[in-house]
């Protein structure tokens, strides 16, 4: 024997994945022992989620408010509201001209009804605001009926406010989308970053760990943590704002998956030559800004001119949260989906080779 | 037999421009534990990242127990331990899930119990690595370096800003890993650590050796093994002063720092008379006389007339 050997004698062997396992038990644990992740992670996005919804939410059964100027016609104009078909979504009030006018102005009234003093009304409305118009001319349809008009071509309505089409149902798909960037960006460019900052990457090279193990235990744990997170908005969705889910639990799933590797592969990008903590989250700032504002998150992004769509419709998020709508609110198919996906793999994927071209270790 | 670690003229140059290690050479055997030495500054990290595999050398060829890194990378992993300079370990971690983890990383590891018990951090085994105190730290550094049941041990600077307690700890790990048959590098700025420790060492300097062999040999090579330190009122200073206490019996060489004179003496008992009378023939007081053994730091300042801890 060339080499002598160490007086203790190995008390166990190592199988390939003990490294790999250990790697990933260690990510976990480290997680749950920093409060303020979880929160980022979990928290935020519900509190984001409860915010918007709440404040965006559907008025109950449109109501129009008007003040009716206190004068000769006040009494008939309360009487025929109070008779016509429409008197459930009026709500009248009898004020003096100066009160009722100041109401207006505020927004407190829609509309002002008033005596022409021959018999008739008149109506003191801005075109400008749309609630103003409307209030018009179901006012004007409610004392005309009353006043014994008959309308010459029957005519029905239903009423269809149906989960699907709501403010919520655009948000939570958006939402998720965001959080798998937020997430996958920050859990894989800052803990790199922080890794080689405090030597820990050299000092895990230093060991016969392979490099491999070490980022698919990074891309493993941020699978996990992608389902939780998914998991949970979709949940707080169903159960809190009532969206329903068309699409399978599955390929949300596997939508989601795609996403948070495409966004792992990107986060890995950003940190990999980044030597400061500092440098690397100015760095993932600059990319995740204009995902923020173009990739419709928040609101269509049909608002911004046809002449950027193709740039929109080209960025990662874009993909992935037009992806998540269409499966999740019309459970549209993923096969019929490639071009979005198709946009998300080569994001991850070039990232990816890059990243592994560019990474320091040291 | 292969050389534990070896070396042949290991160039390193940062960006075209700055060269950190030039043309240094070293063969450590097996068993032996082996100093770098050098203020900050040497090259010492250089090169022991370099033979850690960690940094590729601009030029020259390194072997591990008869292998290279470019041959065998992942077999030559399997039989170092490695504690580099201030590396931060997870806080959020325990000592023990910290041990484990670095203990994953091999083929055939030692059982954390055994190296927790070993680095006497049994008592810390569940407490959190924020919680450690930094002598515990360092010692935790260590035991990521053992628990793979390494052949050779590199410590760059184990024992820096450490307490006393703490130093002589860790100086008995590392004996205790050397009296099992295991080999030691070591950098380190602390002559009195390197003394210690060392069975052979060299002394780096603007990334090439300067000096090299046993501890007491380099002390030999000072001449004495004895300092005696004076300052003395007035006179001396000054050209004839420095050949006056040249000339003094047993006296090997003279250095001034700071109005501090300190001779190299094989025999005080015969120096110290003859200087007590040179001073008083001068008209000169003593203001201050003291003797000690030789160390490493003499020799150092004897080979480039700085010292060690001057940046």
């Amino acid at each position: 024997m060339s080499v002598p050997d160490p007086p203790q004698l190995p008390t166990r062997r190592n199988g390939r994945w003990s490294a790999f396992t250990h790697l990933v038990m260690v990510r976990m644990k480290e997680l749950k022992r920093e409060p303020e992740v979880v929160f980022w992670v979990f928290g935020f996005p519900l509190l984001l989620a409860l915010g918007l919804g709440i404040a965006f939410r559907n008025k109950p059964a449109d109501v129009t408010f008007i003040a009716i100027v206190n004068d000769a016609g006040a009494q008939d104009a309360m009487v025929l509201i109070g008779r016509s078909p429409q008197k459930s979504s009026i709500r009248a009030e009898v004020l003096d001209k100066p009160a009722a006018l100041k109401g207006f102005r505020l927004g407190k009234y829609d509309l002002v009804v008033e005596s022409d003093g021959k018999g008739g009304f008149q109506y003191l409305y801005d075109p400008a605001r749309p609630e103003s118009v409307l209030s018009r001319a179901e006012v004007d349809d409610a004392l005309q009926v009353s006043a014994g008009r008959k309308n010459p071509l029957p005519t029905s309505a239903v009423i269809s406010n149906e989960p699907g089409s709501r403010y919520i149902d655009f948000l939570i798909p958006g939402l998720i989308g965001m959080n798998l960037m937020n997430s996958g960006m920050w859990s894989i460019g800052f803990a790199l970053v922080d890794m080689r900052q405090r030597k820990l990457l050299k000092r895990f090279v230093a060991t016969p760990m392979r490099r491999s193990d070490f980022l698919l235990a990074l891309a493993s744990g941020r699978l996990v943590l992608m389902v939780a997170e998914v998991g949970l908005l979709l949940g707080f969705g169903a159960v809190v704002f009532h969206i329903r889910v068309l699409g399978s639990l599955l390929s949300i799933l596997l939508l989601s998956s795609i996403g948070a590797v495409g966004f792992a592969g990107l986060g890995l990008l950003t940190a990999s030559r980044a030597q400061k903590i500092e440098s690397v989250s100015g760095l993932i700032n600059l990319i995740m800004m204009p995902m923020w504002i173009f990739s419709g998150v928040f609101f269509s992004y049909e608002r911004f001119p046809a002449a950027i769509q193709p740039f929109i419709k080209a960025l990662p998020l874009t993909a992935l949260n037009d992806a998540l709508r269409a499966t999740i609110l019309e459970g549209a198919s993923l096969t019929k989906q490639a071009g979005r996906l198709l946009v998300l793999l080569l994001w991850g994927g070039v990232s990816f080779v890059l990243a592994l071209r560019w990474f320091r270790w040291t | 037999m292969p050389a534990a670690i070896e070396c042949r003229d290991l160039r390193k140059t940062y960006d075209g421009r700055v060269e950190a290690v030039r043309g240094l050479s070293l063969e450590i055997q097996s068993g032996e534990c082996f100093g770098l030495l050098g203020p900050n500054g040497a090259g010492k990290t250089t090169t022991i990242e370099i033979l850690e595999g960690l940094l590729d050398p601009t030029s020259g060829e390194v072997t591990i127990l008869g292998h290279t890194w470019q041959k065998n990378s992942r077999e030559v992993r399997e039989w170092l331990g490695i504690s580099l300079q201030e590396t931060r370990l997870s806080e959020k971690l325990t000592v023990r899930e910290t041990i484990e983890l670095f203990a994953s990383f091999y083929r055939e590891p030692r059982s954390s119990d055994e190296v927790l018990d070993d680095l006497q951090l049994g008592e810390k085994a569940d407490a959190m690595v924020g919680k450690l105190s930094g002598g515990q730290r360092q010692r935790l550094a260590v035991a990521t370096a053992l628990v793979g049941n390494p052949k050779i041990l590199f410590l760059d600077e184990p024992t820096t800003g450490l307490d006393p307690q703490s130093r002589r700890q860790l100086w008995d790990i590392i004996r205790r890993f050397q009296l099992g048959g295991g080999t030691v590098l070591l950098t380190t700025h602390y002559m009195d650590e390197a003394e210690r420790l060392c069975d052979r060492l060299v002394i780096v300097d603007h990334g090439q050796v300067i000096a090299g062999g046993t501890p007491s040999d380099l002390i030999d090579r000072l001449g004495g093994h004895h300092v005696v330190e004076f300052e003395a009122s007035g006179t001396s200073r000054g050209g004839n002063a420095h050949d006056a206490w040249r000339a003094l019996p047993g006296v090997e060489s003279v250095r001034h720092d700071n109005g501090l004179v300190s001779l190299t003496v094989r025999e005080p008992h015969l120096t110290i008379p003859a200087l007590l009378d040179a001073v008083e023939d001068r008209g000169a007081q003593l203001l201050h006389l003291t003797t000690r053994q030789a160390s490493l730091e003499d020799v150092f300042v004897n080979l480039t007339g700085r010292h060690l801890r001057e940046e």
